[in-house]
Order: structure tokens, then sequence, then C-alpha cells
């Protein structure tokens, strides 16, 4: 393939000429390598056995999966889909209205708060859990200058808990919802929006009526991905929550790491790995149904 | 003077390499030798191996590795796939033992390690069927922690781990593991560690253990973090390692390490080497090298362990082995609970933790 025939035909049939059939055949080996074949592996090693107080050996039993099953591990599952499905509604919330508010910027406003966006992905987990629990610490956190103007009485810490987690889980997803979010958001008519205006909508309500039914696809979608993010963090539950808001992720680490027992590790990271999909396809399920009806 | 000697030691190295090529792929890759990253690792860095590479003429690479058993893992995980991370690895007691009982250690001569007569006997680490594989590295203590600034007064027992007026303040290790708190709360409240022998003993103590929940403000997994929360105060009270403490006091922090009245846990790292390394020879000179009495008298002064050979070979005056070490009976921790029933006292363990 040269640059005259590129030039010479059509657009629309220059993709089908310039890439070749087995081109398709890359991505679907990479997927097949970088994920089919470590999930293969964790499947075996889920039903190896555990030998105590030392690794485990090839074999199969149900062992690890059975010991699942009881409320303890319920119970964090429980508060995994909790967490992650709260930061996502959290995080959503507050970068979907942002979106639009950047998309109505200058262009080059927009493309200064996009940068510092992605800026803001190369910090590590580890960076973001440590800042944020100085910020919020009591003896060097915002609480000394809540106490400085008077909002209260003396200096006092925001972390560990349920609202440090939170923040952290969120400053941790935020640019890749806006990220997601901007696209659609930047295409969408504004005509829909001054008709809108026009039949008399105030801003509030063209918002809710207009601009969200229109976006329920990209919102849904935004949501699954930072969903599915924050149930894989490990690192902030146990840096800036309490030990009952250890995740499941956290107890995968614990096992993985500081049990050596593999085994256990990689039949919870399977359990996690299934309800997350149920949960996804649940979503896009319910998504689809009542976009249907519209 | 240290960077002079390291140079010379090099020069060494390249005439030997020059006048032996046969051996010179097996000496062109350092030994590397990995201890606890951090305060740890750079005091071996500055104190132990310049002077072994000036005598031996064995280069070292100095190898940062995480707490006992996340290394252990990756050693594992290594070794299975015909590498090692590192040649020698430092490791602490409930490591040390599962990994033996994995094979995974490689057997050393004792003959090339006549110093392990130094050593009693529990330092001098074998197979069931007696084949020699490690000795005794450190002894370290772990002891009850406070920041001096928010207590002028030191505590004296590790019941102020229980005092309601410490609520939401200490910081704990987070695994059943390595914190050794059922050693702890057993001697401080069931006479010692023999109740933990049976598992209804163990949910005794778990009970009793509960009641610190409301104080702790972390559970720890990374050192650095308790540390720096120690240093600064926002956590002013917990359990911590006496030598890094230690370290951390004379750097001019305002912490300080008591060991309380029931006695400090007293825990030990292991030299071992990984069956996938490729340098056992090297491993065994600084092993032997390791075991000397003097050495372990530097350790003591510059790395505030405690000696792992017998104090009287030693040449450690009364106040430098008082600050490493104390005459108090220690908490010696209860191993066999982390290896024959490790997985069901670690799920005892994280359902008292997360309540």
């Amino acid at each position: 393939m040269s640059g005259e025939t590129v030039h010479a035909a059509p657009a629309s049939s220059v993709s089908e000429k310039a890439v070749p059939g087995w081109f398709g055949l890359v991505p679907a080996i990479t997927l097949a390598v970088l994920f089919l074949i470590p999930f293969a592996i964790m499947l075996s090693v889920s039903v190896a056995h555990r030998v105590p107080g030392g690794f485990f050996e090839p074999g199969f039993e149900w062992t690890s999966y059975e010991r699942l099953l009881s409320p303890f591990f319920g119970r964090i599952l429980y508060t995994s889909v909790a967490i992650s499905a709260g930061a996502a509604a959290i995080c959503i919330a507050l970068a979907f209205p942002f979106t639009i508010f950047l998309a109505g910027m200058r262009h080059r406003v927009q493309t200064l708060v996009l940068v510092a966006l992605l800026a803001v992905l190369s910090l590590s987990e580890v960076i973001i859990g440590f800042s944020i629990s100085t910020l919020l610490s009591r003896t060097a956190g915002i609480g000394n200058l809540f106490a400085a103007i008077g909002l209260i009485d003396g200096p006092r810490s925001y972390t560990p808990g349920l609202f440090a987690l939170m923040t952290g889980l969120c400053y941790l997803v935020f640019p890749y919802a806006v990220l997601v979010l901007y696209p659609p958001v930047s295409r969408l008519d504004p005509e829909l929006r001054d008709a809108a205006r026009m039949m008399g909508a105030g801003p509030l309500r063209t918002f809710f009526t207009v601009t969200v039914p229109l976006m329920r696809a990209p919102v849904l979608g935004a949501s699954i991905l930072v969903f599915v993010f924050t149930l894989g963090a490990f690192l902030l539950p146990q840096v800036l929550g309490r030990p009952n808001h250890w995740t499941l992720s956290v107890h995968i680490t614990d096992q993985a790491i500081f049990q050596s027992n593999l085994p256990f590790a990689a039949a919870m990271a399977i359990v996690l790995l299934l309800v997350a999909l149920l949960l996804v396809g649940l979503t896009l399920l319910l998504g689809r149904e009542s976009g249907g009806r519209r | 003077m240290k960077r002079r000697s390291f140079l010379i030691g090099s020069a060494a190295t390249g005439i030997g390499l020059m006048a032996a090529p046969a051996i010179l792929r097996a000496q062109s890759a350092p030994l590397r030798i990995g201890t606890y990253g951090g305060y740890f690792q750079d005091s071996f860095d500055a104190h132990i191996f310049p002077d072994f590479t000036a005598e031996t003429g064995i280069e070292v690479e100095s190898i940062g590795q995480p707490t006992g058993e996340a290394w252990l893992v990756q050693l594992q995980q290594a070794a299975r796939a015909g590498q090692a991370p590192a040649d020698v690895s430092m490791m602490a007691q409930v490591a040390r033992i599962r990994g033996q009982s994995a094979g995974l250690w490689a057997e050393l001569d004792p003959e090339a390690v006549p110093n392990r007569a130094n050593l009693p006997d529990h330092f001098v680490h074998a197979y069931d069927d007696g084949r020699f594989y490690g000795t005794g590295a450190v002894s370290w203590y772990i002891t009850l922690v406070t920041n001096t600034d928010v207590y002028p007064e030191a505590p004296t027992s590790w019941q102020a781990l229980w005092d309601p007026a410490n609520r939401d303040r200490i910081g704990l290790l987070a695994l059943a593991s390595n914190s050794f708190l059922l050693e702890i709360t057993a001697t401080t409240y069931f006479g010692g560690t023999d109740i933990l022998a049976d598992e209804e003993g163990v949910m005794q103590v778990l009970e009793k253990l509960s009641e610190v929940r409301d104080n702790v403000r972390l559970w720890y997994r990374d050192e650095g973090q308790f540390q720096q929360a120690l240093e600064t105060g926002e956590i002013p009270m917990g359990q911590y390692y006496h030598d890094v403490t230690g370290l951390a006091a004379a750097d001019g922090q305002p912490v300080r390490s008591t060991f309380p009245e029931e006695g400090a846990v007293l825990d030990s790292g292991s030299w071992v080497v990984s069956s996938a390394s490729d340098a056992i020879d090297r491993a065994q000179i600084f092993i032997n090298y390791m075991a000397r009495p003097e050495v372990q008298a530097k350790l003591a002064r510059f790395v505030g362990t405690a000696p792992t050979v017998a104090r009287e070979l030693t040449d450690l005056t009364d106040e430098e082995f008082n600050a490493v070490a104390s005459d108090r009976t220690p908490i010696l921790p209860y191993y066999d609970l982390y290896v024959e029933r490790s997985d069901w006292v670690n799920q005892q363990w994280s359902e008292m933790i997360t309540g």
C-alpha cells in the first residue's frame, strides 16, 4: 500500500484496502496472550491444592471456593460492591456536569483542562493515597485551616474513614470519567438545548429533560468504567479506610502477598471478576431495555 | 575512606578476573544480597557491604526487599521460572520456615561456613533430613513506641494499648504473623504464650485482643506509613521495631522505644540462599563473614540490631548492648501457629480486625 493509492481511492474504500484481513488477528492474539492465558493460569491456580504452611501444588479441588462461602466473605463482597458503586455514583455526579461546563468553555481553556486531567492520570494510587491522608490529617491537614478560621474548636483528622476513602477513589477515577464523557458531550447538538430554552425550559430543566436523556449511554458507560476500576483498588482502602472498609481486593492482596495462599487469592479474584461481569451485564441490559422503550 | 576501599576492592576483583578468565563469567555479576528496604538497607550499604567487598573482593549488589512474606512469594514464583531476584536474602522466621517447607532454600556446605559454630543451635537452620541451609542474621525487638511530644512520660506496659484514654491513637501491624499481638496479649493477660497451644485458647486471646479495636487508628502493612505518622504525632503510639525507632530518634525525631514490663517481642532474620541462585560459593563466603562476632558487634553499633552470636563473643560494652537489647525476658513468637495453623489463624484474625 503506497501513498498514491490512498490519495487516489475514495475515503470509504481506503480503510478496507489499506488494512489486510489478517490484521484483525493482531488484537485477537494480543487479547489471548495478555488476558485469556493469564486468566487460564489463574483458574488453574484457584483449584490447586494449598499446602498449609507452604505454597501450593497442582491439583483439582474446590476447597478455596468453599472457604469463600461464608457470611464473612459475603459481607466483604457486599462492602466492595457498595464502595465501588458509591464511588461511581459520586464521581459521575461530579464529572458529568463538570464535562458539560467544560465543553461550553473556550477551546484553549478546554485543552488546558484536559491536559491537566491527563497529568493527574500519571499519579499512582500510592501517591494519591498518601497525599490525601496527609491532607486530611490532624497534624498537617485541612483541619488546621478549619480551626484557624474558627469553624471547629481544634484541629482534627478526617482520615481514615469512609469520607477519606471516597475522596481518594473519586480523585483516582475522576479524570477517566471526564475523558470518557468529553467526546459525546462536546458533540452534543447545541440547537436542542436552544430549542428547549426557546420553549421556556430553564437551564436545570433543560439539563434533566434534554441533556441527561441524550447522554444516557455515555453516562452509563462511564459509570461502568469507574465502578470496575474502583473495584480493583487495593491500596486506597488500606491507606484511607478502616478495616471494615477493606475491600475484597485488599483481602486478595493479603492472601497472595502476605499469606502466600495463591489458590485462595485466585479463587477470590475469579469470584470478584464474575460478580463484576454480572453487574456490568445487568446494567447494560437495563440500559438497553429502557432505551428501547424510549 | 569508604570510597577508596570500595575502589581497591573493585580493582582487586578486576585483576583477579584478568588472571583467571575461566571464572570471569561466574564472577562478573555481583553477589545480590537482599535486606529490608529503607533504613535497614541504607545501613548495610554504608557499614557492612563495603568492608565485605574490600576484604573478599566480592562485589555486592544491594537489593531492597519488602517484608518477609511478600518477598517469599516473589522468590518462590521466580524460582519456578529458574530465576533468583537475589542470591542471598534476609528472611524473618515465619517466612524462612514456610520457605523450608517448600524446599525453596539452597543447601549449603557446612564446611564452608565454619563461623556457624559462633551461633546458638536455633540460629543454624537445616532441613528435617539435616541438610544445612541458613544462619541467623540479626535479631530485632518489636517494642512499644511513642511520640515524645504527645507522651512526655514513657508507657511501661503493653496494657497501654487497651487504655480507653488512647482511643484512636494507636498503630499496630496488620497481620497476625508479623505483629505477634497474639503473643503480646497472651503474655500480658494470660500469663504466657502456652494458651496459644490450642484453638480454644487462641480464640480466648483474640477475644481479649478485639478490645483494642476502638483504640487502633491504623493497622499498617507498610512500615513507612506508620513511622511517618509516629514522627509527626498523627498516630502517637503503637508497636514498632526497636532498631529503626532508635535510628529515627538518633536523627532527632521525637520518638522513643520502650521495653514494656511484660517484655518486648524478639524476632529475628536469617540468611538464606534461593535454590535458583548460581552464586552459592560466594553466598557461603558472605554468610560465613556475617557470623563473625566483630561483624555482629558492628551491626549492633550501626544498624541497631541485637547480635545473633552469644554476647560474650562480642566486644560490645554494657551501654552498647543495652541500646539494642534488654535483659528482660523477651516474648518469643509462637512460630508453630503461623506454620501449622496459618490459614485458620489468618481467617480468625481477619474476622477479628474487620469486626
